[in-house]
């Protein structure tokens, strides 16, 4: 296989399943030509002019769209690992009998697993979006036929916009719709807050089908999906399973060290002048971010500041700040508990946003950038700050891109980790996969210390009389390497290209091998 | 002989199983571990360092390793071939690590030491990374009877590898005879300060402080008796002058109620003459005076109004058995505004006196008694240290 090196010195290759590939110039570098996608013509004289789109079945349905091989499926995550829908779809489609199919989820999940049969069987081909759990373990050891396309939430919506990906049915599994196929998640059973990443899908595939476990007369309000993309709607049992959509309560960290990696966030953050009024960040559900989000409310109150707008990931934590005051707007980009499902139904002030509004890179900018810190993960990072949120140290897949590529150029990207799990150290000379560009990367927070890259000259200066435990980057590898027992070893690979990482403009930014079992 | 070490259930973290088989065909060992790819080799070769120590020429070794680090892998494998063969005396020890080579001194703050099970290894290394004054590795309670041994060996590594980040170094020891062999595992290895538990007599004490300076010439190692029951609180005096490594008497609650016949309430009514008399003793004796745990690690407000209680008592310090409870109990002992004022100058005019070669110090037209001095550089030292005043406050009344 040809490989090219890119301009982060990584190399990928030239073709992915059949389609030639650009490698990664910069940020900024690559400008596209061209226009983008569009969906086929449709007339008002092939629908029913009452608006009733209702067939009896996902096989019906998946007939009336001509389903056959070789066609690219799409299904969304807003059910997480709670989702039924996409494996009563592929299972449906092996009993039609097609092979080959291409499926592009927006994120996929360990409830997913029964997709890996199908891919020994040859009903589906490959899986093009995000590996996660078992997925990821069955790519990683170089089963999957073609090649995984690993891409943010940003770049989903870019490579179907771009035409990169044309999907020929999209699947979209919505707690309540009416009979035309306007759809949303806030009720019902199965509400799961938003439905933003179904949004491209809707727009550009070739069909469109809602399945639904609750359907309600004509108008569905808020239409968050507009019926006038769907085709069919299908009413079934279960789309999914409730308390695996949602939890009932999201929870702060209770681990110290986690603690205190939260403490040392928010202290950086206050002190650096990030923390003003009208002020913006972007918090996850992670423990680590929800403790921040705890200690920023305190620290708020105190000095009674308030922030314009604050993207979720949104949680009770978030909505209690909403309900208090503290923030004028959530931009929801994904709801984790019962509080936010119910705040986003009921406050026009808890906003759900979309992959286009919030993270497209191919569009007329986007809100990331307006964000004024972002606090974010990762597997590992390199003393360039080059960092990896896909790949373990043994260079086993796990995890999806989600947001996080997207979330980087937010005005201060922040990522809390661990200087260490188990043993293994998170700086290393070189990440097993680059994700994200150091560039972008401004602060790591460890229990042992905060690291800030020297391009951040202004975030150091005005740290100059802190008390914060501000260390370089390898001042804090070198403390983890000898309580670790020295420089880890790397897994050794095989040539076998199982993946590929593409950054948010389209180019491949790293590629991903499969292990040696 | 067969050796086993460690632990191996589904949920144990950073520590390993180890079985030794002393029987065997030159060397075999098999490892399964967590972080194989990354350090497989390495603890292989550690294994092997460690037979050849103990030149151990044919045996199997068997681990599970759940991401232990070097030190803890070390001790399992010490534990295992002692256990298989109990013959076996030296110890393996790894280079002392130059993070562990600092002092204490007899005065230092002792405002918060946390305990760490003493065979729960996952704990150890970031502990001083939440800053309490002492670290307190336990070979007592929280260690089973049948794991003494276990426990023994890993603290004496930690010991010598993990960075306490400026901590003191503290073990618990056992009672009686159990303690003094617990002496002898870890002495030699820069401990700063041993707890001597259940403390009911001076002897008792004094028989610890013999056997350490037996042990060490060249340091002194301080110790604090905790006094857990109605004997030990009759005592106190006595045991707090019992010898001059003494540096703190300390309270511990649950074992006194437990003697006292009446369960410990939220007042915490029952203990408070007993709390009175243990500072009593210890100001008597020239020693600072330690305050029980507080043991609802959830409840942040009530440790706080704990260790308000407990400072207005005169107690200088608590025990911890959570890292997050570090910072509430020195908010605690923090000196208020008014407190640190008044003592800035009175620091102030002391430093004055001694310039100018006065013998007496005033402020305005008042004499300030030694005593009086003394205190107030404490407090300005308390407040130096927990950032209550800026380092110019010599200058001006900066707060």
């Amino acid at each position: 296989m040809e490989m090219i090196k890119n301009a982060i010195n990584r190399y990928v290759p030239a073709l992915v399943n059949g389609k030639a590939t650009i490698p990664y110039k910069g940020i900024g570098k690559h400008i596209p030509t061209g226009r983008k996608a569009a969906p086929p013509i449709a007339t008002c004289a092939h629908y029913p002019s009452d608006g009733n789109k209702l067939v009896s079945s996902i096989r019906e349905a998946l007939e009336k769209c001509e389903l056959r091989s070789g066609m690219v499926i799409s299904t969304h995550h807003h059910f997480r690992d709670g989702d039924l829908v996409a494996n009563i779809v592929f299972k449906e489609a092996e009993k039609m009998g097609v092979k080959d199919l291409v499926w592009f989820p927006s994120a996929s999940f360990p409830c997913h697993a029964p997709i890996i049969e199908l891919l020994e069987n040859g009903v589906i081909h490959h899986i093009e979006g995000s590996l996660n759990g078992p997925l990821g373990d069955f790519a990683s050891r170089g089963k999957m036929k073609g090649t995984a396309v690993l891409r943010s939430h940003g770049g989903r919506y870019r490579a179907i916009q771009d035409d990169d990906i044309h999907i020929d049915i999209t699947i979209i599994a919505a707690p309540t719709s009416d009979p035309f196929g306007n759809s949303n998640g806030v009720e019902g059973p199965s509400a799961c807050g938003l439905l933003g990443f179904a949004l491209a899908d809707s727009q550009y595939a070739d069909r469109v089908i809602v399945v639904t476990a609750n359907l309600v007369p004509f108008p569905c309000i808020p239409w968050q999906i507009q019926g006038n993309y769907v085709d069919y709607v299908v009413q079934i049992d279960r789309i999914g399973i409730p308390e695996k959509i949602v939890s009932g309560t999201t929870q702060i960290t209770k681990s110290p060290d986690r603690l205190l990696i939260a403490e040392m966030t928010t202290q950086f953050m206050v002190e650096s002048g990030i923390v003003h009024e009208g002020f913006s960040i972007q918090a996850g559900a992670g423990g680590v971010s929800l403790a921040v989000i705890g200690q920023l409310k305190e620290y708020m109150k105190e000095k009674n500041i308030h922030s314009r707008f604050m993207r979720g990931g949104s949680t009770q934590y978030l909505v209690n700040l909403l309900e208090e005051g503290y923030t004028d707007y959530i931009l929801d980009g994904q709801t984790f508990d019962l509080d936010g499902v119910r705040s986003m139904r009921e406050n026009p002030r808890h906003v759900w946003t979309s992959p286009f509004t919030s993270y497209n890179y191919h569009g007329k900018g986007n809100f990331a950038g307006m964000i004024d810190a972002t606090i974010l993960g990762a597997t590992e990072i390199d003393l360039n700050y080059n960092a990896n949120v896909v790949t373990h140290s043994d260079g086993r897949l796990l995890h999806g891109i989600g947001g996080w590529q997207n979330c980087l150029f937010g005005k201060c990207v922040i990522l809390t980790v661990p200087s260490f799990r188990d043993r293994i150290p998170i700086i290393l000379d070189e990440v097993t996969t680059v994700c994200g560009p150091g560039d972008l990367i401004d602060v790591i927070v460890t229990e042992r210390g905060i690291a800030i890259n020297p391009r951040r000259e202004d975030l150091l200066d005005s740290l100059k009389n802190t008390h914060l435990p501000i260390r370089t980057i390898e001042d804090l590898k070198a403390e983890v390497e000898d309580i670790c027992g020295g420089v880890p070893d790397k897994p050794e690979l095989s040539d076998n290209i199982i993946a590929v990482v593409e950054w948010v403009d389209g180019t491949l930014i790293d590629s991903i091998k499969a292990i040696n079992d | 002989m067969l050796g086993e070490a460690g632990s191996r259930s589904a949920s144990v973290r950073s520590d390993c199983y180890i079985l030794f088989n002393s029987e065997g065909n030159g060397r075999e060992i098999k490892l399964i571990s967590k972080v194989q790819i990354m350090y497989g080799r390495s603890i292989i070769a550690l294994v092997n360092e460690v037979l050849d120590f103990y030149n151990i020429a044919d045996c199997t070794v068997q681990i599970e390793d759940q991401g232990a680090l070097p030190f803890v892998i070390a001790a399992r494998m010490e534990c295992a071939i002692k256990r298989a063969l109990p013959d076996t005396e030296n110890e393996f020890l790894l280079p002392l690590h130059k993070s562990c080579c600092y002092l204490s001194n007899r005065d230092r703050f002792r405002r918060s030491r946390l305990y760490l099970p003493g065979n729960q290894p996952k704990f150890f290394v970031n502990a001083g990374l939440h800053c309490p004054d002492g670290i307190i590795l336990d070979l007592e309670d929280s260690v089973a009877p049948s794991e003494k041994d276990a426990a023994r060996i890993l603290v004496r590594n930690a010991l010598r590898e993990i960075d306490f980040k400026g901590a003191e170094r503290m073990v618990r020891i056992n009672q009686g005879s159990m303690g003094l062999v617990d002496l002898e595992a870890v002495i030699p290895h820069n401990v700063h300060l041993v707890l001597i538990p259940k403390a009911e007599k001076a002897e008792e004490v004094q028989l610890v402080d013999e056997t350490i300076r037996q042990m060490v010439q060249d340091r002194e190692v301080f110790l604090m008796p905790i006094i857990e029951s109605c004997l030990g609180v009759e005592n106190a005096y006595e045991i707090a002058k019992s010898a001059t490594s003494i540096v703190a008497i300390a309270i511990g609650l649950e074992d006194y109620t437990a003697d006292l016949g009446t369960p410990r309430s939220e007042d915490g009514l029952e203990s408070f003459t007993s709390r009175s008399r243990i500072v009593n003793a210890a100001k008597a004796a020239g020693v600072q005076a330690i305050d029980t745990v507080y043991s609802d690690v959830g409840n942040m407000k009530g440790l706080y109004e704990d260790v308000k209680l407990a400072k207005k008592l005169g107690f200088e310090g608590k025990g911890c058995i959570h890292p997050r409870q570090i910072p509430v109990v020195h908010q605690g002992f923090e000196p208020d505004a008014r407190e640190i004022e008044k003592a800035c100058k009175i620091v102030r005019a002391f430093q004055i006196a001694s310039d100018q070669g006065l013998g007496v110090v005033s402020l305005g037209t008042k004499m300030i008694d030694p005593p009086v001095v003394k205190r107030a550089i404490k407090i300005v030292e308390i407040a130096r240290k927990m950032n209550l005043i800026d380092e110019n406050w010599m200058e001006g009344g900066a707060l």
